[in-house]
């Protein structure tokens, strides 16, 4: 019966100022449900203030063979990186 | 076996009574406070609807949904320790305590049945406790008005989804509606006993710190009038009502509710966990 329902992912903001991120997926037959399930699966020990569910079909992947020429030119340009001053301790999530 | 035979003349003594006088309570032991009867009685409510629901652990439908329904079964479960706990050994009430002495209402007893007759059973008391528990936030009773702050909040949320997945199986497939209408009919005989009103509870009402369940059953009705066309579905024609879960005369189908949930503390009692 679950594979007649369509696939949600998942996504927890974990508290307030912080971004939603994806936590995984539920299936369920509508978007009313699929934040129930997302609720019941994937908040119950108080992990989020708020919940994201978005049709899986709705998601645009990037294609794993173009890996290659979509980030491997990154990899070179370390200066893109902020390792070239020191970040307070009192700074998190960056 | 000796050592039975005072049990079994209680027994008989308790049943005796119970012909005598259906009104009469079928509880064991000296009458109760109208404080520690309410108590029961809505302890005993969440303690077996929450064991009821939690017998869907690892059957649900589908795995989602078999996590709703054992988070439903928590929250009551977690309703039960608190108000078993306020009343006295909320272990000991819990399992070893006989049929006889729940206070439960008949609807939380009934069986599972499928997912419809399970949703059906919970829509019709989790409307009721949300609108009681509403009203219990204003009890003259410490305890309770605090209790009441805390549950209402996941009762809110049990009401919800109750609500949705009515309207999502009365307005569903032939075969959906047609369960969620026979879900219906099972459980909807149970419903005027929940706004029965007897000596016990007129005591505790009197006192203010129990809810007069009279005041909001216009509400209730309106409610789930108002779901139930949602769901497009039609309410069941009203019954003769069965009453007496309060005054500890409960369906068969308690007794092995509590064989199931009791065994293992009453055959094993050292255990731990």
């Amino acid at each position: 019966m679950s594979s007649d329902w369509p696939l949600w992912e998942v996504f927890v903001r974990s508290k307030g100022g912080l971004s939603h991120r994806h936590v995984g997926s539920v299936h369920a037959p509508d978007a009313e449900l699929a934040l129930a399930h997302a609720r019941d699966t994937y908040t119950r020990r108080l992990e989020g203030v708020s919940l994201w569910v978005v049709p899986s079909a709705d998601i645009v992947a990037s294609n794993p063979e173009q890996a290659g020429e979509l980030f491997e030119p990154a990899q070179s340009k370390i200066y893109r990186h902020p390792t070239f001053y020191d970040i307070p301790d009192e700074v998190k999530h960056i | 076996m000796t050592q039975r035979s005072p049990a079994k003349a209680e027994g008989k003594e308790r049943v005796g009574a119970a012909v005598a006088a259906f009104w009469a309570p079928a509880f064991a032991g000296e009458r109760l406070d109208f404080r520690t009867d309410y108590l029961l009685r809505l302890g005993d409510d969440a303690l077996v609807l929450g064991q009821r629901v939690g017998e869907w652990c690892g059957h649900g439908p589908v795995l989602e949904v078999d996590i709703s329904l054992a988070n439903l079964a928590l929250d009551l479960i977690g309703q039960a320790t608190l108000l078993l706990g306020e009343s006295g050994d909320g272990d000991k009430l819990a399992f070893h305590r006989d049929v006889l002495d729940f206070r439960n209402c008949l609807l939380v007893e009934q069986p599972n049945g499928d997912f419809a007759q399970t949703i059906a059973r919970h829509l019709l008391y989790t409307i009721w406790q949300h609108m009681l528990l509403q009203r219990l936030q204003q009890s003259s009773d410490q305890f309770l008005r605090e209790f009441a702050h805390k549950a209402v909040k996941e009762v809110a949320y049990h009401r919800e989804l109750a609500s949705e997945w009515t309207i999502r199986l009365g307005d569903g497939t032939e075969e959906s509606a047609q369960r969620m209408a026979d879900g219906l009919e099972w459980n909807w005989r149970f419903i005027p006993e929940l706004f029965e009103v007897d000596e016990g509870l007129q005591q505790a009402i009197d006192a203010g710190i129990a809810v007069d369940p009279r005041s909001f059953e216009e509400e209730y009705r309106a409610a789930i009038a108002a779901v139930l066309a949602q769901a497009q579905l039609e309410a069941p024609a009203d019954q003769r009502p069965i009453l007496g879960g309060r005054q500890g005369h409960h369906s068969e189908h308690l007794g092995h509710l509590l064989a199931v949930m009791q065994f293992l503390p009453r055959a094993y009692s050292d255990a731990k966990w």
